[in-house]
């Protein structure tokens, strides 16, 4: 079957959405996970206990975050490229924490020594709370629009330098993301291991749920009110031969509103956002975690959707030459080079998902401070 | 145009950590392999010393396995990080199967990895079993995408530029995944790996048995890797990648210039065995030849001929003047002269595209390159040849090497008396380095070789580049260098800590380490009788 080009363009968005939120449901769970180790895990075996709730899961999880790159490597080859060079040092700076979890999570407990056990301790906290955060700086980035323009050869040159990335609204949005993947975090330790640490799991979920249902009504409030939109004033046909040079685009006031004006049913999305948080803390405060891991899940998803949902059909706005602006009509690979991937990944998710749920129900279990103890050398 | 001092740091910086990841990759394509067969005769039989095996190299395999994985996010990210204008300009072809290998090889890869560790306990022995094969057949299909991709790279066949977009476009996908290049590299870099495993597996049972501990457990793990790596040195060298090297001018270069060939011979032409090869001079010095070998290798046959540098650097010379009126066309085109007549031109000068680009070094408008610029690009256009002559020399004698010790190895111990040849044990004991010399080597050739191009004719090293600073670089690659060496330490302290402890780490209360010090056997109770049935 060959899709339309501007059917898959967007198809490609909502693909690459769904990788996002893939990886933060799973693999940005373990991350929230990590961040929480050194502070929920008391003694070295409650640690374990911790470490071993998403021990055989983790690698795969990360997939989603390897695969979400690949993807926009395959679909959307300008953004990927001028987004991690631009970048350069954030993503550098995510990449070696990234470094410390794959250690960090193997290593640990194959010396029994307190000071080697507890720096990998610190590092998988590292692993854990740095991306987060940086992933949520570099969304805040896009939806101020990031100081880059394209020459006549496409080649990407960003103007503008690191420390400017950390500005006030997106480290806002740093919070928002490292807050929301704690409170998923929390639930999900809940769930997964037994008194005393599912006890201050529980805690931790109305904390960081609370703290997070603010930051994203803050970062809301102060989208709208303190930060331009991008609008396409003029462009190409949507299947036309994707050049991101042939289109007009103006820095608008409330143009992040627009979508949500023109089609009100997307506001369900931030509202599945503030709901899910909701949901997961009251349901998790009365000891329902299995429930409450549903809705922190959809919560996630609600307060991704709701920055991609304002900005569409922006991907990587341009602020100091808004033309140049990476939008989803244009920044995307050729028809054959969308559909050969779509087929690819209607073939490969559903498989992904059937043998992922095999192996979460194969290991499911509470994780308890005995079981590490009994299982010193196999366990991580 | 692009600072020098930065391309040749981001070259740099993707060399290194490229190749630091290649100190992983190989042992975990073949050792994975090496668990299936070692847990799939504990499933047959029912023995535990196979499921202990299993177990064991397990673990070393797991210290391995997590440096791979640290490592390749690495790759994953630097595509863009460091050669932007690269991502741009062939993401519709190259992206494609690095996207593939996520969705189907990483996943079933480090989905099942985490289940092959700490599953022992909650899966029946079947399904075990099959969590390690997945794992096994995870990580080979992920050496064949990305494989798919470097081919592309070498020989980037299945695309076409477009000018609108100012990009490769894929024009047939299977001709991506067919190319014969990425199917004659997927066999010989798989091939090599499970040779790494079988000598890694092979130097440390070695070790046992020089050191009279585990004598079963060794024995047995001796006879698994020496017949595995046997059958894949010989697929390694038999099916090496000469037959790849036909085809496409990349292909051409490279064959040449590891055989320092600078003119065109008659057919079968001499191999090289030694010699001093300059690029200044374009000569060969003090060279010793051996007739007819290098046509006999290279091309199979007694009438084709080998083509030498300098041949190949006056068709370069063709094409980048060709390229100069493509360069010039696409800027009337992009710059609003989009006619028939602009096209018509651009058309037929666009296959020497890349060759114009290869001017972009020293004008900004290779258009207007002088006669000077374009003998310096025509220069530029073959690789630095020593280091390739020397490096292909390299690999192939520790190729060689490892093939004498296997069949000695395979040969002593069918006849059962492998323990008693201390001197073969020793051997392979330090030759555990030897498998990875090989791969780092043919990597070097594999993509040393390949310059100045990142996409074999296509696009020029040059200016691949992301558009960054010394500076930028230095800081990078200092972090890298760095944090690699820190993990590479960590990583050495636990596989040496681990090898060393041997079986024992698995605490059954069967191995050398948890007997008790007054018996002096390489056996403990429980593993006595297996020892004794082994010797009916």
């Amino acid at each position: 079957m060959i899709l339309d080009y501007e059917v898959l363009k967007f198809i490609w968005w909502v693909l690459v959405g769904v990788l996002f939120i893939g990886f933060a449901v799973t693999d940005g769970m373990d991350m929230g996970v990590g961040t929480l180790l050194p502070f929920l895990g008391k003694s070295d075996s409650e640690r374990r206990v911790i470490i071993n709730t998403v021990g055989p899961h983790w690698d795969g999880n990360q997939v989603w975050l390897i695969t979400a790159a690949g993807a926009i490597f395959a679909a959307w080859p300008l953004v990927y490229a001028t987004a991690f060079s631009g970048f350069y040092f954030a993503m550098l700076l995510a990449l070696f924490a990234l470094f410390f979890r794959p250690v960090g999570f193997d290593y640990r407990s194959k010396i029994d020594n307190r000071h080697w056990r507890n720096a990998w301790d610190w590092g998988l906290f590292i692993g854990g709370a740095v991306p987060a955060l940086v992933f949520g700086i570099a969304f805040g980035n896009l939806l101020q629009g990031v100081p880059f323009h394209l020459d006549n050869l496409l080649r990407p040159y960003y103007t503008g330098g690191f420390f400017g990335l950390l500005n006030p609204f997106a480290l806002l949005a740093g919070l928002v993301s490292l807050g929301m993947l704690v409170m998923h975090a929390a639930v999900w330790l809940q769930l997964r291991t037994g008194e005393p640490i599912a006890g201050r799991a529980k805690r931790m979920v109305k904390r960081a749920g609370l703290f997070t249902i603010a930051a994203f009504a803050l970062a809301g409030l102060w989208l709208t009110l303190g930060i331009d939109g991008y609008q396409v004033s003029a462009m190409p046909a949507l299947d036309a031969t994707p050049n991101p040079l042939t289109k007009q685009v103006e820095i608008v006031p409330y143009a992040w509103l627009t979508n949500y004006a023109t089609h009100p049913w997307t506001l369900l999305f931030p509202l599945l956002g503030f709901a899910g948080l909701g949901l997961a803390i009251l349901l998790s405060q009365r000891d329902r975690a299995g429930l409450g891991l549903v809705a922190s899940s959809l919560g996630v998803t609600g307060i991704i959707v709701t920055a991609g949902a304002a900005m569409f059909p922006f991907i990587m706005p341009s602020s100091t030459d808004p033309n140049s602006s990476l939008i989803v009509w244009d920044a995307v690979s050729s028809h054959l080079t969308l559909t050969v991937m779509f087929w690819a990944a209607m073939i490969f998710v559903p498989l992904i998902l059937m043998y992922t749920t095999w192996t979460y129900t194969k290991m499911w279990r509470r994780v308890t401070v005995e079981e590490i103890e009994a299982q010193d050398h196999l366990a991580y | 145009m692009l600072d020098s001092t930065m391309i040749e740091l981001s070259r740099w910086q993707f060399a290194s950590t490229a190749m630091y990841h290649f100190l992983f990759v190989p042992l975990t394509l073949g050792l994975s392999w090496i668990l299936v067969i070692m847990e799939s005769v504990y499933v047959m039989t029912g023995r535990e010393i196979y499921r202990d095996m299993t177990k064991f190299w397990g673990k070393l395999f797991g210290i391995n396995f997590a440096l791979g994985v640290t490592t390749g996010l690495t790759m994953e990210f630097q595509f863009g990080t460091n050669w932007a204008y690269y991502s741009h300009y062939v993401g519709d072809v190259f992206g494609a199967p690095l996207a593939i290998e996520g969705l189907m090889a990483f996943f079933l890869e480090s989905t099942f990895i985490g289940l092959f560790f700490l599953g022992w306990e909650r899966l029946s022995k079947r399904q075990h079993l099959m969590v390690t094969f997945l794992t096994a057949v995870g990580s080979n299909f992920s050496a064949l995408w990305i494989l798919v991709a470097n081919g592309w790279m070498q020989n980037p066949v299945g695309a076409e530029f477009s000018y609108e977009t100012m990009r490769m476009e894929m024009t047939n996908f299977m001709d991506v995944v067919l190319n014969p290049v990425a199917q004659v590299k997927f066999v010989h870099t798989v091939a090599a790996g499970y040779v790494t495993a079988s000598m890694f597996v092979l130097g440390i049972s070695a070790w046992y048995m020089l050191k009279g501990r585990d004598l079963a457990f060794a024995k047995r793990s001796f006879s698994v890797a020496v017949g595995f790596g046997l059958a894949s040195i010989l697929s390694v060298i038999l099916l090496g990648d000469e037959s790849g090297y036909e085809v496409g001018d990349v292909q051409k270069v490279k064959l040449a210039a590891i055989e320092a060939e600078w003119h065109t011979e008659e057919p079968p032409a001499a191999f090289t065995l030694y010699g001093r090869p300059s690029n200044e001079d374009e000569e060969t010095h003090d060279a010793i030849k051996i007739p007819w070998m290098l046509g006999l290798i290279a091309t199979r046959s007694l009438d084709q001929e080998v083509q030498g540098l300098k041949d190949l650097m006056h068709e370069h010379e063709v094409r980048i003047r060709s390229g100069m009126i493509a360069y010039e066309y696409l800027e009337r085109l992009r710059g609003g002269e989009d006619t028939p007549a602009n096209r018509a031109v651009f058309e037929e000068h666009k296959d020497d595209l890349g060759y114009g680009l290869l001017l972009k070094p020293y004008i900004d408008n290779p258009a207007e390159a002088t006669e000077a610029q374009i003998q310096l690009a025509v220069k530029d256009s073959i690789p630095e040849v020593a280091p390739l002559f020397w490096s292909f020399r390299v690999m192939v004698g520790a190729g060689v090497w490892m093939l004498l010790l296997l069949v000695l190895g395979f040969y002593f111990n069918a006849k059962r008396v492998i323990q008693e040849k201390r001197w073969l044990l020793r051997l392979f004991l330090y030759s555990i380095p030897v498998p990875w010399i090989a791969a780092e080597t043919g990597w070097f050739v594999a993509e040393f070789g390949r310059q100045p191009w990142a996409i074999g004719e296509v696009l020029p090293t040059s200016i691949a580049a992301s558009s960054l600073t010394v500076n930028d670089l230095m800081i990078s690659l200092t972090g890298f260098i760095l944090f690699y060496t820190l993990l590479f330490m960590i990583e050495m302290f636990l596989m040496f800590k681990f090898a060393r402890l041997g079986p024992s780490s698995l605490h059954t209360g069967r191995y050398h380490h948890e007997r008790p010090a007054t018996s002096s056997a390489g056996m403990t109770p429980a593993t006595a009788p297996q020892q004794q049935r082994e010797s009916d």
